[in-house]
Formats: structure tokens, sequence, C-alpha cells
């Protein structure tokens, strides 16, 4: 068994796991927070991102055991107060999702890549998404709802 | 997954000392391949023994003709490091086109190279740009390091620390990825470095080699009409529901006019 503490939307978290968990059962079953979703358990559709130290990555493709002592952010550390974080607000207008099974996965890999590029073309959009897979949208009003998020974070719309 | 235990190494000379006394641990850096394999039950080691954050293995520095990689250095880091980008800009940016953004934040160059998938990219650039591969217990030239599919000449337990990289005068690399794994379908990495042409050939074929006779024909003219007619020999390539050896062998040829095309800036 591993003790570890992992700091999850601004809270320290400890508990005693199997070696073998991965952070995204940890994040799931140990702490309910199930916004951040399993879709193919095989690190290819990226529903299950979150942010480690800052960074995109899919939880299904690590332990938590090497979590221990990050900082990780899930979808349930965006809104404030009960008010939408940007991003969620522009996927919700620009209507980016139909069932919504991939949406917590998109929304944290758009917060990774508005990190690096806060102004993207389409095609950096197109690239940086490239590890999240939907199976209804399409992605066109995924990469609009992209652009609608770079726009309010970068204070260019209301 | 198996059952597994976890133990986080303090240093390289602990990790090398724990898989030597324990021979089915293995080691794991950012798991971006041995995570999945564990998941599918692929393998089942005793004891994974994470080497990714320690310090030693992660660097980046340019001196004396020479780009040093720290083993632990993520594709990201690769891919935006100012560093890199000023060295050997196509290291930069094959680091970048590897998976998705969200491997390229987990895995590592050493972890790649250890692996040796026959269609991963490091690889390409370790043998086209004649690498060296530093280890906790010697260097091991790029030529002699990868032996085929999945294979090295990595001892068990054996820890990479950094890979070497010669500054080119001028190096590219194309790909035409597998349009749902990314993994390449074939890929091609050239440079003219101070020991002559090398073109390393991944994705074709069980394991990166070398295109021998590109690299003499080059030689003589270093253009993209220069490999017209270019034997390669496709008898040794991969066939599978992809695609079958001659059309690998067909992409390879496109593959690297493409890299040459790169460095004379036509299309």
């Amino acid at each position: 068994m591993a003790k570890v503490t992992i700091k999850v939307n601004g809270k320290n978290q400890t508990r005693t796991v199997e070696d073998r968990m991965l952070l995204v059962d940890f994040l799931r079953d140990e702490l309910k927070l199930t916004g951040t979703h399993i879709g193919c358990d095989t690190s290819q559709c990226g529903c299950c991102t979150v942010h480690v130290d800052g960074r995109a990555v899919k939880s299904c493709s690590m332990l938590a055991a090497q979590a221990n002592g990050a900082s990780v952010v899930t979808i349930e550390g965006l809104a404030k107060k009960g008010k939408l974080h940007p991003i969620q607000r522009a996927y919700s207008e620009c209507h980016g999702l139909q069932c919504g099974f991939c949406t917590p996965g998109m929304i944290m890999a758009t917060a990774g890549l508005l990190k690096d590029k806060p102004n993207p073309t389409e095609e950096e959009i197109y690239k940086g998404l490239e590890g999240n897979l939907c199976r209804c949208t399409g992605y066109i009003n995924i990469v609009k709802a992209v652009k609608m998020s770079a726009k309010l974070l970068r204070g260019k719309a209301r | 997954m198996y059952s597994v235990n976890y133990v986080k190494a303090k240093s390289v000379k602990e990790a090398a000392e724990f898989v030597a006394r324990n021979p089915e641990a293995k080691l794991l850096a950012g798991g971006m391949t041995l995570i999945p394999t564990l998941k599918a039950r692929l393998a089942r080691p005793t004891h994974l023994v994470d080497i990714a954050s320690l310090p030693e293995l992660r660097r980046i520095e340019a001196k004396g003709g020479k780009l040093v990689i720290g083993a632990g250095t993520n594709h990201h880091q690769v891919a935006t490091s100012a560093a890199v980008k000023k060295a050997i800009p196509a290291l930069a940016g094959l680091a970048g086109e590897i998976g998705d953004p969200q491997v390229r934040n987990r895995g590592t160059i050493g972890g790649s190279l250890a692996n040796n998938d026959p269609a991963a990219d490091y690889p390409a650039a370790a043998l086209g740009l004649g690498a060296t591969v530093v280890t906790a217990k010697r260097s091991i030239a790029a030529d002699d390091f990868f032996q085929g599919l999945f294979t090295t000449a990595l001892e068990e337990g054996e820890v990479i620390v950094r890979i070497e990289f010669p500054v080119p005068k001028r190096a590219a690399y194309s790909k035409f990825p597998h349009p749902a794994s990314g993994y390449a379908m074939a890929g091609v990495f050239i440079a003219q470095t101070a020991g002559g042409v090398r073109v390393a050939v991944t994705g074709a074929g069980p394991g990166v080699f070398r295109w021998k006779e590109a690299e003499a024909a080059l030689a003589k003219g270093f253009k993209p009409t220069a490999i017209e007619g270019v034997k390669l020999d496709a008898s040794g390539l991969n066939t599978d529901i992809h695609a079958d050896r001659e059309y690998r062998a067909n992409l390879v040829r496109v593959m690297a006019k493409r890299a040459l095309a790169k460095l004379s800036g036509k299309k």
C-alpha cells in the first residue's frame, strides 16, 4: 500500500491506497470527484484529462502514487463560487458538446492548450485537442468553444 | 493491472541497485508505454521503480558542439526548449509531433529510447544524428544501441542518464503519422553531420535503421533529387493492415524527399 498526499483543487488529500491505483480511480473512487471520466481506459480518448502540476495529463495512465506531492486540478476545480469558468461558459454557449461525456476532458485539455497558446490558430486548436476524442459533435462547435474561450480569457469578449 | 509495488527512487544509483537486486522490477519514467502495458496485463513486474522526477535526469544543456538532454526530460520540454530549438530545431520539432499534448507532458526521451518501439520518433533522431546514449555505467553509440523490435543494447536494469547529440550542420525530420495513433507509418530523419550524411528510418521496418544507399547518394549531392531511383529493399519492411511493405518503401522515399525539401526551403 502507498500513502499518498495529493493537493486536489487546492486541498490536500491523504489516503492509503493500493500501489497500482490509477490517479483517475483515486479521484473518482476515493474523493468522489466523478467529473473526471473514464472513456477508453487506454490513454486514447482524453476524457480523464486533469492537470498535474499545471500540465494536462491523462489520469488513466498515471498511478496515484506517481502524483504523490503533486498539485492536481480537475474539472470540479474550475468554477469559482458557483460561477462557471470562462472555458465552461464558452462550451455551454457554443454548444461544444452533445452527450457531454468527453466534455470534462475537452475543457481540461482546452485549458492546457490556452496556457501554452493564448490565441491559437484553428490548426493549433486541432493539434492541441489531438489527445481528446468526441464521438458526437464532429468537433465544429468544440473548436468554436475554444476560440471563444481564448477570447474570454484574453479579456476580448464578455 | 496486476498488483505491483511502487518504489520512488532517490537517485539513479539507488534505482540501479534496486533493479539489480530485484530482477523482475521495472524502471518507471513517464509511464506512457509502461502503464498501458501493465493495464493490459502484458507485463507483471514485482516493483515499479519511479525515476521520473530525479533531478540528475532532468537537464538540457548545449556545450562544445553537443546538445545534452537528461533522460527524464519530457517531450514537451524538449519541444519548447530554447536550447534545443537553437541547436537542433529538427529535434524540437520531432518532439512536438510525438503522440498528443497529454502524452508529451509525461513521456520522456529516455523512456522512448529504452522502449525502442519500431514506430517511435526519438530512435530516428538518435540514430540520424549519431547520438550517444549515456547510462549509469557506460556510453553506447546509437549505431550499437538499437537492435531491432523493442530491443536495445541496455542490460537488465541499466539506467539511461542522458543522451548526447552532436550538433549537426543541418537536419530535418519528416513523418507520415498513422491518422489514429500518431505513430510513424514511416519517418525519416536526415542529418548532415561532421561525420557525413546520415539517414535514419523509423516506422517502416521492425526497428529503426539507416538507409545507407540514400546516405551515399546524398553525400554526392545534398538535394531532394539525389534520392530519385536510389534503391530501398522492401523485403525486410513491415506489412500490416495499414500498409504493405511496398507502400511503406514508397512512403520512406516520399518522407525523405520532404525532409530534404525542408532543408532546401522548398515544398
